[in-house]
């Protein structure tokens, strides 16, 4: 076989392999462990370096060909799609695998000196490697069902290692809400499949997709996922459990556990414009449901936005507030997740019909404000931007913890002096999250207030207030812990270890990166995720 | 070659804006440059260790130097007691109590109900 072959063979193979691959270095590992610390470590990031490997190797060929790859289990082709499971990656599904894999490279390889001194690590890497293929498996999947049981099984790794410091009650606790709600969530997900199931006789999202005609109970079923899914996103006033959840798992898991609940955002950015598209993005006059729904389109598009801005003002007031660094960095990420939310309320509240009489006759028009799709592309491109941004913030309070002992920001002070690249590190991703240029977040968060001010500018005004807010949260974190003379009780601290440095470096560097290219990430990847999103006929054709 | 750096220099286009960080750093660049030379103008009798880089707190004496960091709760102190009502309210939202978690989740879940027209 040649190299070429090779690849192509990676290439065909690929959306199983990227779940299959960490599945099955799961199970490896406490075998692997068996041999000693240090090659059962080397083994799980070679585990998810030849993940991320195929990741990318699928995403170059989905982005740059603009094409949707479907990967049929049990069939050589897709025969009929209703009763096998389908996997089905477009530019979106591509894009999401992309961070998820940043992240969990970055995790995993964080985890080698920030777990060393800690026990039950065959566990905890099995654990992570299985939450990895549980993220992996809700972003490829295409299948409504298959999409339930990844939700579960990165529930159930989610939980356990959240709870990983078992010595601890506050991690315990932590990991006890997050199960209740994972579980109701994912509970109330598979009854809104059920319900779809029992209309359309099917579990795939495109053959659903095809067929739906929102009726009485696909209103049932979207409610059910919208509200289940914005859950486990942690949007505002469903948020509770997540700056419990980010404030007490280890930092290596709380970085991947970005990747989980942005698993799920990525799930209401499915079910919304792919499974309900004919309803959120098609401008198909000639189907009813097109007409028929613009007013709820537009209601829900309204509700988000709310939603959205509570998720913005409650995580950014609520930061400022915070005394403990890792529950103020979790406040500051769902502060974050508002942005996102906004893009798409922002899109869906912009969807309207008009009557255009030519020529005596008159026609109905379905279209989209022509700023709606800037703030999808946004808030697409703002996924990626708050993945890379929180997680390097909860990067350095790991490093900050494991050097200091301490989480209070009333006990630090002076570490600048000590620790000079977390301080570069945590600089990067102060001025990033905040919205400061040149760096990333300032590129998205631009093409979001941009659109949303021409829907309302008031709107717009509150997400820049936010944004200014969490740069104060993080002016405060960088005086408080960073600046001022050594205090006596840390006077002997020292650098973080390299394997820390590294796995900060490699997402700072990225974050530079993007900051000083922006144009040249939007239009190669973030531009053709979010063309992928509001093109659900596209979705539907690929498989039917 | 030169079209892949000038793809890569390439301005995002924002729909009615446009943004270009490297325009933004040389802009940065030459602001600092014009702050140095006027900062080159300025009073050149300034010494180092000499009574004028002391701190001068009022007439008060300095404290030692671990004293005088301004811990974390202590910052913004101003701002939270203005919006102490704020506050309050949302420390009653988060109680802590995974069964108000779940309460929020039902109360969101209605709110959708009704605006889809289901209830």
């Amino acid at each position: 076989m040649s190299i070429e072959e090779l690849f192509n063979f990676l290439l065909d193979h690929s959306p199983a392999l990227i779940v299959a691959i960490p599945l099955l270095g799961a199970f490896l590992t406490p075998l692997v462990g068996k041999i000693n610390d240090k090659v059962r470590n080397a083994f799980a990031i070679l585990v998810v370096a030849f993940t991320s490997f195929l990741v990318f190797l699928l995403a170059n060929d989905i982005l740059t060909n603009n094409t949707i790859r479907t990967y049929v289990f049990g069939a050589e082709n897709a025969g009929s799609p209703i009763v096998r499971i389908l996997f089905e990656v477009d530019g979106f599904s591509a894009y999401m695998a992309i961070i998820a894999s940043i992240l969990a490279i970055a995790g995993v390889i964080y985890a080698w000196s920030h777990m060393k001194e800690h026990t039950g690590q065959d566990k905890f890497y099995t654990l992570v490697l299985l939450m990895i293929a549980g993220m992996f498996g809700m972003i490829l999947t295409g299948d409504m069902f298959n999409f339930f049981v990844f939700l579960e099984i990165t529930s159930i790794a989610a939980c356990a290692l959240i709870a990983f410091y078992t010595n601890k009650g506050k991690a315990v606790d932590a990991g006890f809400k997050y199960i209740v709600i994972s579980s109701i969530g994912a509970l109330f997900i598979l009854f809104a499949i059920g319900i779809l199931y029992s209309q359309y006789n099917a579990l795939n999202m495109a053959v659903i997709a095809d067929s739906i005609t929102f009726s009485f109970l696909d209103k049932i079923a979207l409610v059910l996922l919208i509200s289940g899914l914005a859950m486990k996103a942690g949007i505002v006033p469903m948020h509770m459990w997540l700056p419990d959840a980010y404030g007490r798992a280890p930092a290596s898991v709380t970085v991947i556990l970005i990747g989980a609940t942005q698993a799920s955002l990525y799930g209401l950015f499915r079910m919304v414009f792919s499974v309900y598209g004919n309803v959120f993005s098609s401008i198909d006059v000639t189907k009813d449901t097109v007409i028929n729904t613009i007013n709820s389109v537009n209601s829900v598009g309204w509700m988000l936005i709310i939603l959205a801005i509570l998720t913005m003002l409650i995580g950014a007031l609520m930061a400022l507030k915070q005394s403990n660094l890792k529950r103020l960095i979790a406040f500051a990420a769902l502060a974050e997740v508002g942005y996102m939310l906004l893009g798409v309320g922002v899109r869906l509240a912009s969807k309207v019909s008009q009557d255009i009489t030519i020529a005596g006759e008159t026609t109905t028009q379905v279209a989209f404000q022509g700023y709606s799709a800037t703030a999808l592309t946004g808030s697409v491109f703002h996924i990626m931007n708050d993945a890379l941004d929180i997680g390097l913030l909860f990067l350095v309070a790991g490093a900050i913890y494991l050097v200091t002992k301490e989480t209070s920001l009333n006990k630090l002070g002076g570490l600048a002096r000590n620790m000079k690249y977390t301080t570069v590190f945590f600089l990067i991703g102060l001025f990033a999250v905040s919205g400061m240029p040149p760096m990333n977040g300032f590129a998205s968060k631009l093409m979001i207030y941009q659109s949303t001010f021409q829907l309302n500018p008031i709107i717009a005004i509150v997400a820049i207030l936010c944004s200014i807010l969490l740069l104060a949260v993080f002016v405060k974190v960088f005086h408080s812990a960073f600046l001022g003379p050594k205090l006596p009780s840390l006077k002997d601290v020292k650098e973080a270890p390299k394997s820390l440095l590294i796995a900060m470096g490699i997402i700072a560097c990225i974050i530079i990166f993007i900051g000083l290219f922006p144009n040249l990430f939007v239009e190669n990847i973030v531009t053709p995720a979010a063309n992928a999103i509001m093109d659900s006929a596209k979705y539907i054709t690929a498989v039917i | 070659m030169m079209e892949q750096i000038s793809q890569l220099v390439e301005t995002l286009k924002t729909g009615t804006g446009l943004w270009n960080p490297l325009i933004w750093i040389v802009a940065i660049v030459i602001a600092f440059l014009i702050v140095y030379i006027i900062r080159s103008f300025g009073n050149k009798d300034y010494k180092k260790g000499t009574e004028q880089t002391k701190a001068f707190l009022s007439g008060n004496p300095e404290y030692e130097k671990e004293k005088m960091h301004i811990k974390s709760s202590n910052i913004y102190w101003g701002f939270l007691e203005s919006l102490k009502w704020a506050y309050n309210a949302l420390d009653k939202m988060h109680t802590g109590n995974v069964s108000d978690y779940v309460l929020w989740f039902v109360v969101i879940m209605g709110v959708f109900f009704i605006i889809m027209g289901v209830l």
